[in-house]
Formats: C-alpha cells, sequence, structure tokens
C-alpha cells in the first residue's frame, strides 16, 4: 500500500476573526497554526492503514515555508515522509491548487502508484470543497466525499457517507481519492518519540509556479452577527431561579 | 439568458432560486435523482451537457453535501471555476461573488474570470424568496449516453440509523458541555438537564478529541450544524468554530467561569459561576416547580 495524505495549514482562530490591515487575509501575528479536522482524521486513517497492512504514507502541503510545520506534524503522528509544495503565503484558488497537487502526485507515481488519497472533505480556511474532486478527475481516478467511514476490501474502498439519516455506502476500485470528514476515526496524540523521529524524517521540496487564478479574492469580511444583547441571570447556584422563569418565558420548559 | 440549477429532494430550494433568478427569469432544472441510486459522476455529466445545450448563464445548486459535491464534479470535468456556499452573486463579464469561509465565521469577495460560474448557496444564509418553478430539463438523452465510468461512484447501499429519540440537528433544546466539564463523568449533570429539557446533548470539539463523547455530539464547524430554539453552552468558551455550528440557535445561555470568555458576549443570556455548582441548581429549580 502507498498512500497519500494532503493538507493545508491554517490559523487557529480563536473567539474572534480578525483581519489584517489589507482585508485580505487574517491577522496571525498571536495565533498558532493548524490543519483542518478532517485532514487530521485522513492522516490518522492512512496512518492505521499502513499499520496494518504495511506499505508507505506520504503527506503533501502547498503552502509558505512554515507549513513545513504541519508536515512534522503528520510524520510525528506516524507518516513516513512528506512533499512540500512552497509557495509565498499567497491564496491559490481550487483550481491551481489542484494541478500544483496532481503535478506532484505524477512526478511522485513514477516510482510507484498511490493506491489512496486522502483530502479533507473542504478546508478549515478557505471552504472551497473542491480540490480533492479536481485531482481525482484529473488522475481518471473514483472519488466519493464526505467519509465517515473508509474501509479496504482487497483491491477497492468501501466508503461510508453519513447523510443525517443514516449511511450511504459505495465500494470504487483502487486507485481511489477519498475526502473524509471529522468523526472517521479519533486521532491519537503525537508522543514524544514520535515527535524525535518526525524531526528526521524527509521531506522534499518543490516550489511550483503560482498560476493565473479564476477565482480572485479581493476582500475579506466579518460577518455581522444576529447582534445578541447578553443578560446576565445571575452567579453561580443561585441563578437558578432566574433561569428557570427565563426558560418558562422562551417555552421550554 | 437563462441559467441551470440542480435540484434536491423533489423540490428546489427556494435560496438558491432566489439567488439564481436574480440572474435570470429563465430558471431550468436538473433533478439530482435524475439517476438512481445516486450516482454524483452522472449527475455531473448531465448537468453539464444540459449547461452546454442551453448555452446557461451559469449552473446553481444548494450548498449541502450533495451540492457542493456534484458542483465540484462539474467544475472538474469542465475546467469552470466553482464557488461554494455563496451569499450574493452578480452576473457580469467578471461575475462578483461573496461566499463563506470557515463554516460562516467570515466572508470573502472574489471575482469569477469566467464564462459560466458554478456556485452553490449557503444554507440559511439570507432570506429566500418563495413560489418560484423551474422548467426541468429534458435528460433522457444524456442518460442513455452516459459513459459507464461515470456509474462507477454509485450508492451501493444504505443503512438505516440506529433510530431512538430526535437527531443533534433537529432538537428543540440541545444543551452542550465543552472543556470545563472536565470528564466523561462530569457529563452526568448535563445529560440530567438534557433530559428534563426533553432535549439533547452536545458538545465541543475538545470533548470529542478527549474521547469523553462521539462525534455526533460535536457542535461546530467540522461538527453538527444546529438551529434549536435554545442552546445551553455549559464550560465552552465559544471559539468561532463552535459558534459557526449553534449561531442559528434562537436563544443562547452561556455557563461559564470566567465572565470574559467569549461567549458570555456572544449569547442572550449569561451566567458566571462552576458549571458543577450551576447545572445541578437549574435541574433541582426545575423539578421543584413541578
Ligand atoms: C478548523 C477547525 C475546526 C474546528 N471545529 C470545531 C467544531 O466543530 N466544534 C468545536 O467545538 N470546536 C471546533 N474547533 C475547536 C475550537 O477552535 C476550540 O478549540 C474549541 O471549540 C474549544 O472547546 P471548549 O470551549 O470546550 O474549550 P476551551 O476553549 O478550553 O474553553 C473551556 C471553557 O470552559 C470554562 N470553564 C472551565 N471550567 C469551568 C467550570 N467548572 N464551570 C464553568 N466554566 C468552566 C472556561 O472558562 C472556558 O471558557 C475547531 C478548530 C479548528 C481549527
Ligand atoms: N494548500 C493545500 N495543500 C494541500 N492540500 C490542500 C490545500 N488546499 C486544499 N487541500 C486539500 O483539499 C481539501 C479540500 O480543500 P478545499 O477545496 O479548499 O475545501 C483540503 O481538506 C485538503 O485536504
Amino acid at each position: 500500500m502507498k498512500i497519500l495524505v494532503c493538507v493545508k495549514r491554517v490559523p487557529f482562530t480563536g473567539g474572534k476573526m480578525v483581519l489584517a490591515a489589507d482585508s485580505r487575509s487574517l491577522e496571525t501575528r498571536h495565533l498558532g497554526f493548524t490543519i483542518s479536522p478532517h485532514e487530521e482524521c485522513g492522516v490518522e486513517e492512512a496512518v492505521r492503514i499502513i499499520e496494518a497492512s504495511g506499505g508507505e504514507s506520504v503527506v503533501v502541503t502547498l503552502g509558505p515555508p512554515e507549513a513545513v510545520e504541519q508536515l512534522r506534524d503528520a510524520m510525528a503522528l506516524g507518516i513516513d515522509r512528506a512533499i512540500h509544495l512552497q509557495t509565498d503565503g499567497d491564496e491559490w484558488d481550487g483550481e491551481a491548487t489542484a494541478d500544483a497537487i496532481t503535478a506532484a502526485i505524477r512526478a511522485e507515481e513514477a516510482s510507484g502508484q498511490f493506491d489512496l488519497i486522502f483530502f479533507g472533505n473542504e478546508s478549515a480556511d478557505a471552504c472551497g470543497f473542491q480540490v480533492g474532486l479536481r485531482v481525482a478527475y484529473a488522475l481518471g481516478r473514483p472519488c466519493v466525499t464526505g467519509l465517515k467511514g473508509v474501509k479496504l476490501e482487497g483491491s477497492s474502498v468501501r466508503c461510508e457517507q453519513d447523510t443525517g439519516a443514516g449511511r450511504d455506502v459505495y465500494v470504487v476500485p483502487l486507485p481511489a481519492v477519498v475526502t473524509v470528514k471529522e468523526g472517521l476515526n479519533l486521532p491519537r496524540y503525537p508522543s514524544v518519540p514520535g515527535r524525535m523521529r518526525a524531526a528526521r524524517k524527509p521531506v522534499s521540496m518543490q516550489t511550483p509556479a503560482r498560476p493565473e487564478q479564476s477565482l480572485n479574492l479581493e476582500e475579506l469580511s466579518v460577518p455581522g452577527g444576529p447582534g445578541r444583547q447578553t443578560k446576565l441571570l445571575g452567579h453561580g447556584g443561585a441563578a437558578a431561579p432566574a433561569v428557570v422563569e427565563m426558560l418558562r418565558d422562551i417555552g421550554v420548559a | 439568458m437563462t441559467v441551470l440549477v440542480l435540484v434536491e429532494d423533489g423540490e428546489p430550494s427556494q435560496q438558491t432560486l432566489t439567488l439564481a433568478r436574480t440572474w435570470s427569469d429563465s430558471l431550468h432544472s436538473v433533478r439530482m435523482d435524475a439517476v438512481t441510486p445516486f450516482a454524483p459522476d452522472a449527475i455531473a455529466a448531465i448537468v453539464q451537457r444540459a449547461a452546454d445545450a442551453l448555452s446557461a448563464a451559469a449552473v446553481f445548486a444548494a450548498g449541502t453535501d450533495r451540492g457542493n459535491d456534484v458542483m465540484a464534479r462539474v467544475a472538474a470535468r469542465t475546467g469552470l471555476p466553482f464557488a461554494a456556499n455563496c451569499i450574493a452573486a452578480t452576473a457580469g463579464e467578471v461575475v462578483e461573488v461573496t461566499r463563506q469561509r470557515w463554516g460562516g465565521s467570515l466572508l470573502e469577495k472574489s471575482l469569477m474570470m469566467t464564462v459560466r460560474p458554478l456556485l452553490t448557496t449557503a444554507p440559511y444564509a439570507f432570506r429566500a424568496a418563495e413560489g418560484f418553478t423551474t422548467i426541468a430539463v429534458d435528460v433522457q438523452r444524456y442518460i442513455d449516453e452516459l459513459d459507464p465510468k461515470d456509474l462507477v461512484v454509485r450508492v451501493a447501499e444504505h443503512i438505516d440509523p440506529p433510530g431512538g429519540g430526535v437527531s443533534l440537528a433537529e432538537a428543540k433544546v440541545v444543551v452542550s458541555g465543552g472543556r470545563g466539564v472536565g470528564s466523561k463523568e462530569g457529563f452526568a449533570i448535563i445529560e440530567e438537564l438534557a433530559g428534563l429539557l426533553g432535549g439533547r446533548v452536545g458538545c465541543s470539539r475538545v470533548v470529542t478529541s478527549a474521547g469523553w463523547r462521539p462525534h455526533s455530539d460535536q457542535v461546530g464547524q467540522t461538527g453538527t450544524k444546529i438551529s434549536p430554539d435554545l442552546y445551553i453552552a455549559c464550560g465552552i468558551s465559544g471559539a468561532t468554530q463552535h459558534m459557526a455550528g449553534c449561531k442559528g440557535a434562537k436563544k443562547i445561555l452561556a455557563i461559564n467561569a470566567d465572565p470574559q470568555a467569549p461567549i458570555m458576549s456572544l449569547a442572550d443570556y449569561s451566567v458566571v459561576g462552576d458549571l458543577k455548582e450551576v447545572v445541578p441548581a437549574i435541574s433541582a429549580e426545575i423539578r421543584k416547580r413541578r
């Protein structure tokens, strides 16, 4: 088995979205960085499959030099090696991202095909819902999206989607592309030895050129919320009568 | 000028038609159940041919799991740009769209350079008009001429839900616990209050990551999006990714030890205190008054 996982570095925003001065990106000076929980589940699943059946797992990201941190994080969980498609930090649209990842996969597959390629169902920040499918089409491979269950069955993969009213099951032949959602599994935490091993695992670096974009980001804005006015009902257990009054007023108790 | 709309579940999404109507009075539609069991590549192939035949100026769908899935497939096979979860899109040589990022916590204004933008509309994000109808495209010929490879990805089986009780997405009351609950066992008091209010238990991502609750209980950007009459958040700080899942609630009550926690100014009602004291006191008060 040879498996690829695609992850994207994003800021770990807290209670508030704060824009940079040019309103084209988030102010990230005081923030940590992470990847989407969906992608974390993709990493975990890839590691589990290789642990069970042997082979090699690879992680790829298209992102700025600092995105090597997210590659190391994935390797700390057990991914074997990484490919870094390095950018200057500018936003790439879904099509350009998919093209760069497809080119990297084609080059990599000179030394053996990926049986399975994992994507997140959507990236944490852009939420474009498309890079995985674009890569799958370019490679001419079947793709099933939004999976909460991925099970290898011989030369095919059984895919389960949560529809809100049960599960839809698809069975597609390998090689295949899957996009997954959080809840697929419960990812492990990185161990100290895992982190130490990750520091020594290979990262190959390429610098693709940013092509013309067909979806050009102009400006970001923070949506006006429902503008709730917060009413303090009290402190500690003594607030209970006021809470129950409120529950009665709104008709739930 | 005419536009094509992808219809899921029988009835077209009025929200999607509302945006599509700002482009054209001539709305044509293709149904996602044109091929059953569901085969997303086949629907994408049909949409591509129908859009070509109509010279559609744009293709619209609702930003549901299937809407975004099929539209991305249309994008991949045609090389057209796709903007997911839009709340606005103005026609023109350059198409200006406003779309949701971060599960709706941030908006992006973008310019699309294309002759045929592919657009999905963000569910519940803007007011829908009523009563718009569409002209069904006759797709039989496109079905007859489907390439077998477009039927490889196809629903092979459906598994019914375990059943029992109302789902988190549909519950009228949701009582959620976050890191402040402290442990798996700590959820007993959350369950008790939810039970008394006929509601469901929810939680934050910290809780599911720790294994205290299953992911099916998680509210948020990568969990379930809910819009109950009342959301009670206990020991939850109010991170944007959590609020992305519960901001549709009619009323929010936050119970938190820290009056400065973000949720304490995002809620309608707040109680400052230790949830281990406040939550049982509320349950006791409800019992007392019955
Ligand atoms: C891409 C992405 C997607 C994400 N998706 C989700 C998602 O779907 N859902 C989600 O929830 N999160 C999501 N997160 C994580 C999110 O950013 C926060 O980390 C998470 O919501 C925090 O959970 P919390 O509020 O329980 O914990 P914390 O932020 O640690 O807050 C705990 C709160 O409990 C209070 N507290 C502590 N003890 C007590 C006590 N005894 N009594 C009362 N109050 C107490 C504290 O004052 C604090 O406010 C996502 C993050 C990313 C990057
Ligand atoms: N810059 C990137 N580098 C690597 N993978 C990416 C990148 N952007 C998106 N992806 C992958 O594609 C998925 C879907 O992204 P999107 O289409 O932006 O929602 C993500 O969850 C990732 O798995």
